[in-house]
């Protein structure tokens, strides 16, 4: 009976699986293949779905205008199920035995890290479209998501010159990119004058739900006497709790302002933001951006989920940037083969949804515009503050002693993602 | 940095360029990049200006709500705030203020609010509300009804946290002499925040008036604000510090804290002494605060463990499903909302009384369908339950996740849950108070249906000996279908609760369930009072663990606590004795 049960309930899994996984229509040889490769199921399904939705809008639109290269696009829809070493064996089968020409995926950076090598050895293409902590840059991955450089400095920047801010609580979820974000961040302030005592660093667990001490802690830590700002990389599901504490204990933006690093459209879906208003977010979009390129993505993302409500997102615009730049870098080549596109997309330039260009660099990041919203009490953000110009995605922080010495360039005869300019070497600071 | 590659379109090169000047923004771009630029101080001198006017204004102002006489400087001043950067608009908001009038109260609030919209026709400008199809409109001055708009004819007018500041500080002055003591309390409390020196005067005359006793004791706190931020003699400012002293919360302590840095060597050092005392006072509450945080911790720990206290701790299973049970009630709540939304509109306090019942039976429905489906087919094999519900647990959860979609929902908090009140320097958020209510209460009904109720009798009978209840007649099947379907449904009633502290999405109840059972083991299996004190003593060390070792790793010595607590007493806390022990 047990094996009957457990049979049944694998059963049901794979046929669950094989219902969103397989893909329709064409043959093989007609088609390009272009691999997704976001959690569907597990604790990032939660961010991760919409993702997968928007690349296959993303495609269903490029099919419309009649494909790539006289080819018709068609999805591969895989599942790693919000686990880390899945990640990696999905990419090899996206690779391997689906023969995908790119792959757009990963959320969290241990996932990005996960797969890493199977694209390096196998010469696949990742299309990365989170805010992440940078110190990277491979042959085989475009980061299309903001380096600290282009979310977390400005943001810093912002609350020093327009709000005042010499107090900072620095508060994240316990993992690389909170650590690593809040490290280029103190170095930074200490390099600005902020004492070590104005900087209180504090780390929640994963899913943190109870928030009273830290809030509590916020609040005292702001009464000083010095006008104080929370710098938040409090990451996915705890953000809710954390703002309903920050909500009810009264903490109005006008006083202990929080900008978010990673709260979006999306994470606001749930919460009644009217205590919350004046709170901050820095993105490179926001759904609120006022531009004609940016209501048709709306109004095509609202047609193509069949959902009048639904948000738009900063991650789904680096989708949609790195798909562009995959796809003219692929038209500009003539061909899907990896190293050609690899060799063609530095430098490709396509329209932003912020009413600009954004330009893949040779370090394999983007240039993108950076700006600070304040959340309304719609869910929205507006936006009160953007960098005049567009920023270069920076690999290799300035600020972090291991790094500031390093820089990525994929173009040839360099060809190298962490070269030394303080020994004229390609292979980083240490080895 | 690199030499920019050829391919490079003239814009993009441009554009680095200009980044490269990061993050100094330079202006010559608009409203928007002109709004970055520090602006001066122009709030604090009208705030000035609008304090003296207010002063010269004095009582009359109160009286100025009712007056129906058009004031067209009033309104050129309101309709002045809708163009312009944001510098460009706090100043705007001095002269409105500096008018003294308090019938601008509304048009600022709305402003605040987000509420305040241009009409893009004509530039009028209208205080705003929601309506189908369109915008509502409501002049600002007479709060007339002013017909309504498209959402394309109206532009909202914006305003950053400055702004917010400004407006505050502004309502604050006009608010002050207003007839209701909440109003002049807030308003109190604004100026506090505000310090502005010259706003002495205006406090005295308005404490000279005053009679609610807690209004006039903030004014004094904003009085002693003010005046040490004035340069007053040094008397008047050591009786202020005296005055924030005796306040003695976070906001004084603020203020205090900033004197204690000034050169002023006799003040400083008052500042500096009174500050020790309110910092050995505030460790004192710190202590108290911690209490209150633990039992609201434990209330929460409770409420997720108690459903299981029944499944795993008196009927021994093994429901890795406890916690999509708890995700299905906080759904359910949703629903309910949904629905009460839909069909009682207004009345959204009550959605959540009538999604307790209805949590409680939705998954107490489907406690007993996972009951009778799976885990009667393995009584006494604890490692295939540990598996089965497992995978119970995994299909509900991409279950919800297909049907409700990935993203979390919200389920609104009613009003008497929002919000918070102070106990002495004690800050209690409603929403806390009520679910440690609530928890308790739970507890109490269950103890009673378990110790009072024939229901409960056959439970303990069926748990304690199987054999034996069956020879007295007791359909151990049912009760043991129905016993599965109250741990479930009070479950699901938690999750109703637990809706309002936490994220309403699929992955709700897996964080609940490590710590569900962690408190079950610790309390001792079988005994519900046991989970009680385990929820509770779990959530107090737990805070007094926080403050000194930080969220992580205060959760990781809990953790080692409990293990070598459970190798000691391998039973838990309240370890059952007698014949129900080899049961």
């Amino acid at each position: 009976m047990t094996a009957a049960v457990l049979k049944t309930t694998a059963g049901l899994a794979l046929a669950a699986l094989l219902a969103t996984a397989t893909p329709q229509g064409l043959r093989a040889e007609d088609t390009i293949k272009i691999g997704i490769l976001h959690s569907l199921s597990g604790t990032m399904a939660i961010s991760e779905t919409t993702l997968k939705d928007a690349v296959l809008m993303l495609i269903e639109e490029q099919n419309r205008k009649g494909g790539v290269l006289g080819k018709k696009l068609e999805a591969v829809v895989v599942d790693p199920a919000s686990d880390w070493p899945l990640f990696a064996e999905k990419a090899r089968e996206l690779i391997e035995v689906e023969k995908v020409a790119a792959v757009f995926g990963c959320w969290t950076s241990v996932s990005r890290k996960s797969v890493l090598p199977v694209f390096e050895e196998l010469n696949g293409l990742l299309f990365y479209p989170l805010q992440y902590e940078g110190e990277e840059s491979q042959r085989n991955v475009f980061y299309t998501g903001a380096a600290p450089n282009q979310q977390a400095i400005p943001a810093v920047e912002y609350l020093m010159q327009e709000e005042g801010v010499e107090r900072w609580v620095l508060a994240g979820t316990d993992y690389v990119y909170p650590r690593t974000t809040n490290k280029i961040l103190e170095t930074y302030l200490k390099s600005k004058g902020v004492a070590a005592e104005d900087i209180m660093i504090s780390y929640t667990p994963f899913g943190h739900s109870d928030w009273q001490t830290i809030v509590a802690d916020i609040k005292a830590f702001g009464s000083a006497g010095k006008k104080t700002a929370v710098v938040s990389t409090i990451n996915g599901d705890a953000n809710v709790p954390f703002y309903k504490e920050l909500g009810n204990a009264g903490i109005k933006a006008e006083d202990i302002p929080v900008i978010a690093f990673s709260v979006g459209e999306e994470e606001l879906a749930g919460l009644d933001t009217g205590p919350l208003v004046g709170h901050l977010a820095a993105w490179n979009y926001f759904q609120s951006v006022d531009t004609e390129e940016n209501a048709a993505f709306v109004d095509t993302w609202r047609a193509f989920t069949g959902d009048g409500e639904r948000v738009t997102n900063d991650p789904m615009e680096a989708h949609y940037l790195g798909f562009n730049m995959w796809v003219k870098a692929v038209e500009k080549a003539g061909s899907t083969d990896p190293d050609a596109v690899i060799d063609a997309i530095v430098g490709v330039t396509v329209p932003n949804l912020s009413g600009g260009y954004s330009a893949m660099m040779p370090n394999h990041h983007i240039t993108k515009p950076v700006l600070i919203g304040e959340i309304q009490d719609d869910g929205q953000f507006e936006t009160v503050w953007e960098t005049p110009g567009l920023v270069v995605g920076d690999a290799w922080s300035d600020y972090l002693d291991g790094s500031k010495d390093l820089i990525a360039d994929w173009r040839p005869p360099m060809a190298c993602g962490n070269f030394n300019t303080a020994t004229g070497k390609c292979g980083g600071s240490g080895s | 940095m690199y030499p920019p590659p050829p391919t490079l379109p003239r814009a993009a090169l441009n554009a680095c360029a200009a980044a490269s000047a990061l993050p100094a923004p330079k202006s010559s771009r608009g409203p928007m990049i002109r709004a970055c630029l520090p602006p001066p101080a122009p709030a604090i001198l009208a705030l000035r200006a609008l304090l003296l006017l207010a002063l010269v204004l004095g009582a009359s102002l109160a009286g100025n709500q009712a007056r129906a006489g058009e004031s067209p400087d009033l309104r050129a001043a309101i309709a002045a705030l809708a163009k312009g950067s944001f510098a460009e608009t706090e100043k705007r908001i001095a002269a409105l203020t500096a008018l003294g009038d308090a019938r601008a109260v509304p048009a600022l609030e709305a402003l605040a609010g987000g509420d305040l919209y241009r009409r893009k026709a004509d530039g009028a400008v209208f205080i705003v509300s929601g309506a189908s199809g369109g915008y509502r409109l409501t002049d600002p001055l007479t709060l007339q009804d002013a017909g309504t708009a498209g959402r394309r004819e109206v532009k909202k007018i914006r305003v950053n946290n400055r702004l917010r500041r400004a407006i505050r500080a502004a309502l604050g002055a006009l608010t002050l002499s207003a007839s209701d003591p909440a109003r002049r309390l807030a308003a109190a409390e604004a100026i506090l925040k505000a310090r502005d020196k010259e706003a002495v005067e205006t406090l005295d005359r308005a404490l000279a008036r005053e009679t609610v006793a807690e209004v006039a004791a903030a004014l004094q706190a904003a009085r002693a604000a003010a005046v040490l931020a004035s340069d007053r003699s040094a008397e008047e400012k050591s009786a202020a510090i005296n005055v924030l002293a005796a306040r003695g919360d976070r906001e004084a302590m603020a203020i205090v804290a900033s004197i204690a840095a000034t050169e002023d060597q006799a003040l400083a050092g008052q500042a500096t002494a009174a500050l020790a005392r309110m910092e050995r006072s505030q460790a004192l509450w710190d202590v108290a605060r911690n209490i209150w945080y633990g039992l609201s911790l434990g209330s929460v720990l409770l409420l997720a463990a108690i459903g299981l206290a029944i499944t795993f701790g008196v009927m021994g299973v093994i429901n890795m499903a406890h916690g999509e049970m708890v995700m299905l009630g906080a759904y359910t709540a949703f629903m309910v909302q949904g629905l009460f939304g839909a069909l009682v509109p207004g009345q959204i306090d009550y959605a959540l009384v009538v999604a307790l019942p209805a949590a409680f039976l939705v998954t107490g429905l489907v406690g007993i369908a996972i009951e009778r489906g799976v885990i009667r087919f393995l009584h006494a094999r604890p490692l295939e339950t540990l598996l089965a519900t497992w995978g119970v647990s995994l299909i509900l959860q991409q279950g919800v996740r297909t049907l409700f979609g990935p993203t979390n929902r919200e389920v609104g908090t009613p009003s008497f849950m929002s919000g918070a009140f102070e106990l002495g320097q004690l800050t209690i958020t409603y929403n806390r108070l009520w679910i440690l209510v609530f928890s308790l209460a739970l507890f109490a009904a269950l103890i009673a249906a378990m110790k009072k109720t024939r229901f409960g009798l056959t439970i303990r009978a069926v748990t304690q000996n199987r054999r034996m209840a069956a020879s007295m007649g007791i359909r151990t099947p049912l009760v043991d279908a129905l016993t599965f379907g109250l741990g479930s449904g009070i479950a699901g009633i938690a999750g109703v609760a637990l809706s309002q502290i936490d994220n309403v999405s699929p992955n709700l109840g897996q964080s609940y369930i490590i710590d569900s059972f962690m408190v079950v083991v610790f309390g001792g299996v079988g005994n519900l009072w046991g989970t009680l004190l385990g929820a509770m003593s779990l959530g107090i060390a737990n805070k007094f663990l926080e403050p000194f070792a930080g969220a992580v790793l205060a959760k990781i010595l809990v953790l080692v606590f409990l293990i070598l607590f459970i190798q000691k007493r391998p039973r838990g806390l309240f370890a059952l004795k007698g014949r129900a022990v080899e049961a």
